[in-house]
């Protein structure tokens, strides 16, 4: 087990070393300079620019200065922004969409696992099809249109709910649904045909002739061995939810990191573009990290199948 | 031991003589799917759907008689009515047309996407199969690195290091950003097939009763991995019209006055907050039936597909 772990450790600081060299190399292969929108500037001015970010050391040491600085924690400074760095804006937006990003998860954790097993319970019955359409739904509605009709005919008519903004629990509710309701969809079909090859087995038999209550059999026997696959899928469900962030986050105007992300690609802020991909990969990365120790603890054939190899 | 007497023989009639021959043409494979698959009403709709959808994107922006990029400023902003069906932008282009427009671009894009992870998948992931176990693991390595990357990040990337200033991303581009990370997971289900199946008792069987390497990968299995390819490919084109629309609302899509759904539905989202709700809701629409059906149509497939689900 000791082992797996080493190795799974070692492969996310690969990845990460990946992505921040891709990510690198991709920005600055953009051709022009930077600075070619603040228009006409005296080559004096031009060239302290050049030197301030340090764009006239040759590539390799840039690249190593980079590599140096993201691992004592410093993102870069904003070529845009004059007062901030990457880290302040990293600081001012990340709790923002994570916790927009834990609350839509927790929803989606809570909701659709329940919405797939209800609808294996009473397969081809009311909360079957209930459950069918939430999901069809929620896979085929892009968060963006979701938002945006909630917006229109949700957030215009209920007045506790306001339409965009932030700071209290109410600006929450309406954003969390949008960006959770697609990974519930996907967690509920999950669970739905998970469940109902569960039901067959014959320790779910064993279990209700040895005279166990149907719902200390549905709980402990059917669901834990259900929920398996619902819980392998979770490292998409949160790339999935950090990349859905962006779209939720400039609909509701929630001044979120995704919203700074969006921001800086529509202001051609290189640095901070560099910065938010490389931080965006790293909680990616720790978080897969994290599923996998989790499904390690939760099916103990992984832990066996791992060791015996 | 009794003596076999003449007596003692009859000969067969022609209905016993037949009795034991197969009358019904067997069903075969392939028509068996289909079969299974029209039996599936939602699947049916979706593949319906799909049909009208890409006729209408083909002969859509034909037959309102105005063009995608055409400004009219005397009709701007107008709302639905007989002469614009869609009503107008508020540069006064027909939306009916651009509609129509941009679902051929998101359709284009999903197949063409589909089709190169399609191609790349299975080479890769083949190679990988009857590769040895040393070359396999280190292939698998590096497909998983890739796929970790998420991969409307890279899309994002990409799209703002091709692109200059407001000169929007190339079709191209657009194509290469989202095949660039997606292609592994057709790979990983390939080797996983080839693995599997090259393994299977009927290869082993088929081996043992003299067939070469090439008549089992023919015969065996490759019309045994086509299924899950099949689904997979279905299931790819939504993802890659989702990654594009996403693109196109976060205004990194195709240039105006060219537009795809999820530019469109940028476009309206403005429109929308100055009460002109009708500028979003048909590319919104469009999108989530286009996802509807691949959707449903590939979960149609898997279930006519799987031959546990036989009766």
């Amino acid at each position: 087990m000791k082992k797996y772990l080493l190795k799974r450790f070692v492969m996310s600081i690969i990845t990460l070393w990946a992505i921040v060299t891709i990510t690198f190399f991709l920005m600055h292969a953009i051709p022009g300079n930077p600075f070619a929108k603040e228009g006409k500037m005296p080559p004096v001015v031009y060239e302290n620019l050049q030197k301030k970010y340090g764009l006239d050391k040759p590539l390799y040491q840039q690249y190593l200065i980079y590599l140096g600085n993201l691992v004592r924690g410093d993102f870069g400074e904003s070529m845009k922004s004059r007062v901030e760095t990457v880290n302040d804006m990293i600081e001012r937006g990340f709790p923002v969409s994570a916790r927009l990003g834990a609350q839509a998860l927790v929803f989606a954790l809570i909701f659709g696992p329940a919405l797939g097993a209800m609808a294996a319970l009473y397969q081809n019955k009311m909360p079957d099809y209930i459950s069918m359409i939430v999901a069809i739904i929620g896979i085929s509605v892009p968060s963006f249109v979701m938002g945006t009709f909630l917006i229109q005919f949700v957030a215009k008519n209920v007045s506790f709910l306001p339409i965009g903004g932030w700071g209290e629990f109410k600006h929450t509710i309406l954003p969390s649904f949008a960006l959770g309701l697609m990974p519930l969809a996907t967690m509920a079909r999950l669970m739905r045909s998970s469940m109902l090859e569960v039901l067959n087995q014959d320790y779910i038999k064993t279990a209700k002739s040895k005279g166990l209550t149907k719902f200390a059999v549905i709980m402990k026997h059917a669901v834990r061995n259900a929920i398996l696959p619902v819980v392998s899928v979770l490292g998409i469900t949160i790339s999935n939810l950090l990349v859905g962030s962006f779209v939720i986050e400039k609909i509701f105007g929630i001044p979120g990191l995704g919203m700074f992300f969006v921001k800086s690609i529509g202001n051609r802020d290189y640095t901070l573009i560099m910065g938010t991909t490389v931080f965006y990969a790293l909680i990616l990365v720790l978080m897969l990290l994290l599923v996998d120790i989790t499904y390690m603890l939760v099916d103990p054939r992984i832990r066996l199948t791992e060791e015996g190899h | 031991m009794t003596e076999l007497t003449k007596e003692m023989f009859e000969r067969a009639s022609e209905e016993q003589r037949n009795a034991e021959k197969i009358r019904r043409p067997s069903i075969k494979y392939w028509p068996d799917v289909w079969r299974r698959l029209k039996q599936n009403k939602l699947a049916m709709v979706g593949l319906v759907l799909i049909i009208l959808i890409t006729v209408m994107a083909i002969a859509g922006p034909m037959i309102s008689g105005y063009t995608y990029y055409e400004q009219d400023y005397s009709n701007i902003n107008v709302k639905p009515n007989s002469d614009f069906w869609f009503g107008t932008d508020e540069l006064g282009r027909d939306l009916f047309t651009r509609t129509w427009y941009g679902a051929r671009y998101s359709l284009l894009i999903g197949i063409l996407a589909a089709a190169i992870d399609f191609t790349v998948g299975i080479l890769y992931g083949g190679i990988a199969g009857v590769s040895s176990r040393r070359v396999d693991s280190i292939m698998m390595r590096i497909a998983e690195v890739i796929y970790s990357i998420p991969y409307l990040l890279v899309v994002i990337l990409m799209s703002v290091v091709f692109s200059s200033q407001g000169s929007g991303t190339s079709l191209f581009v657009i194509i290469l950003a989202m095949t660039i990370t997606d292609w592994v997971p057709m790979a990983i289900l390939v080797r996983g097939q080839v693995l599997q199946l090259k393994e299977a008792e009927y290869s082993l069987a088929s081996e043992s009763l003299g067939a070469d390497q090439g008549w089992i990968l023919r015969k065996h299995i490759i019309p045994n991995t086509l299924g899950p390819i099949l689904v997979n490919v279905t299931l790819t084109i939504p993802r890659a019209i989702f990654a594009e629309a996403t693109l196109g609302f976060l205004g990194l899509g195709l240039q105006a006055p060219k537009s795809s759904l999820g530019s469109l539905a940028n476009d309206g989202l403005a429109g929308m907050a100055v009460g002109l709700t009708y500028q979003i809701i048909f590319p919104a629409l469009l999108i989530s039936l286009i996802m509807f059906s691949f959707n449903v149509l590939g979960d149609g497939l898997r279930d006519a597909l799987d031959p546990r689900l036989r009766k």
